[in-house]
């Protein structure tokens, strides 16, 4: 029977701590080593939580700490609740969420597939594609408002190569109805490759033997698609889904940088809301329950993403 | 259909988990749709009676 945890730690330590390690049990000395690390986890994690919810119910405005903190209960949560202008905020959200994911999942898994085929130079081109997702935001942000510039921006140019229309008639980080589109467009170019992995790793999982088996059966390549490619690939893709849903819910920097939220509030996502919120107007009480609402959303889907994660583990 | 309420009524993970997995998508849609305020300002309660029922029910035996 191998020694016990206490009399091996005992062995490794100087004979005057060793006498006092022997004393203790395997489960006391578990408990030290991993006591640091709990202690860390509730510093820097469990305790801003418990402080975040307990300022969301009172009325503190850290712009004025002199101020007596007043208890408002729910106040805050049925404020935001009913306001028109988060409501506005949480749709342009919903609307970069959307379309991100749709053009990430469809761009990256025809490129997973593409990509999936043994052709010349294949390394290369994964390279490539994958070097968008490699950048800081706040630089993807930088070069793509130089791109977006309606005087000298490449992307107009394109436009105008493909429509006709003059390059300069249009700016698409300067106009309400292409606001949006333009911060879409960003987000797809930059984490399309992170979707194209994900879904390479699903496509690469799926063993030749099953796609032979079809081949005898004379499945044509189209049903081989639908009927093994696509099942099989699914639960990666439902993971990519996740990942960059949760991601995107928080989208920041990259949206900072491209537009400040503008014009107007018509890219002004939820993080941003909230950073304005909490720094430009000191609203902290507020700020601390916009952040707690955002937090159980996130934390929810969090919660489905790790059923979706342990559902693939257990394919 | 009769499985799936089988499972909730002899408290099963799989049903239940499933119904959270459904409140907290409901919640989401209703903070984030474009109709009616009144469906965003119930959308927190409905995410959050989902995220908790999530966390209590994944103790719950297969």
């Amino acid at each position: 029977m191998p020694d016990p945890l206490s009399k091996r730690a005992a062995l490794a330590t100087p004979p005057s701590l060793a006498r006092k390690i022997r004393g203790l049990s395997d489960r006391t000395i578990a408990w030290i080593f991993i006591a640091p690390t709990i202690f860390l986890l509730l510093a820097v994690n469990i305790f801003p939580l418990i402080w975040t919810i307990r300022l969301s119910l009172t009325n503190f405005r850290t712009n004025r700490p002199n101020n007596a903190v007043e208890f408002v209960g729910i106040e805050n949560y049925r404020k935001i609740l009913t306001d028109s202008d988060t409501w506005t905020s949480l749709q342009a959200t919903a609307h970069f969420l959307i379309w991100t994911i749709v053009l990430q999942v469809l761009i990256g898994f025809t490129l997973a597939y593409l990509i999936n085929k043994k052709f010349r130079g294949n390394d290369m081109w994964t390279t490539l594609i994958v070097l968008p997702m490699m950048l800081s935001p706040a630089v993807v942000g930088n070069f793509w408002t130089f791109l977006y510039q309606p005087q000298i921006g490449l992307f107009n140019y394109f436009i105008s190569f493909l429509t006709g229309t003059d390059p300069a008639s249009f700016s698409m980080i300067g106009e309400v109805p292409l606001a949006p589109w333009a911060i879409v467009i960003v987000d797809t170019w930059m984490w399309t490759p992170f979707v194209m992995l994900i879904c390479l790793a699903g496509l690469r999982s799926i063993p030749s033997s099953i796609y032979e088996a079809a081949e005898c059966d004379r499945a044509s390549k189209w049903r081989q698609f639908w009927t093994i490619t696509l099942p099989m690939a699914l639960p990666f893709l439902m993971l990519a889904v996740l990942f960059r849903g949760i991601e995107n819910f928080k989208m920041f920097d990259l949206v900072v940088q491209l537009t400040g939220g503008g014009p107007g509030a018509t890219t002004q996502l939820t993080s941003i809301d909230l950073k304005r919120e909490a720094f430009e107007k000191w609203r902290t009480g507020y700020a601390s329950a916009y952040a707690v609402i955002l937090f159980v959303t996130v934390f929810g889907l969090a919660s489905i993403y790790v059923k979706a994660l342990n559902k693939v583990k257990d394919r | 259909m009769s499985s799936f309420i089988k499972g909730l009524l002899r408290l099963r993970r799989g049903p239940w988990e499933m119904l959270a997995t459904i409140l907290i998508a409901l919640g989401v849609f209703m903070l984030m749709q474009p109709f009616a305020l009144v469906l965003f300002t119930y959308s927190f309660i409905v995410t959050l009676i989902g995220t908790v029922m999530f966390i209590i029910v994944s103790h719950f035996p297969e």
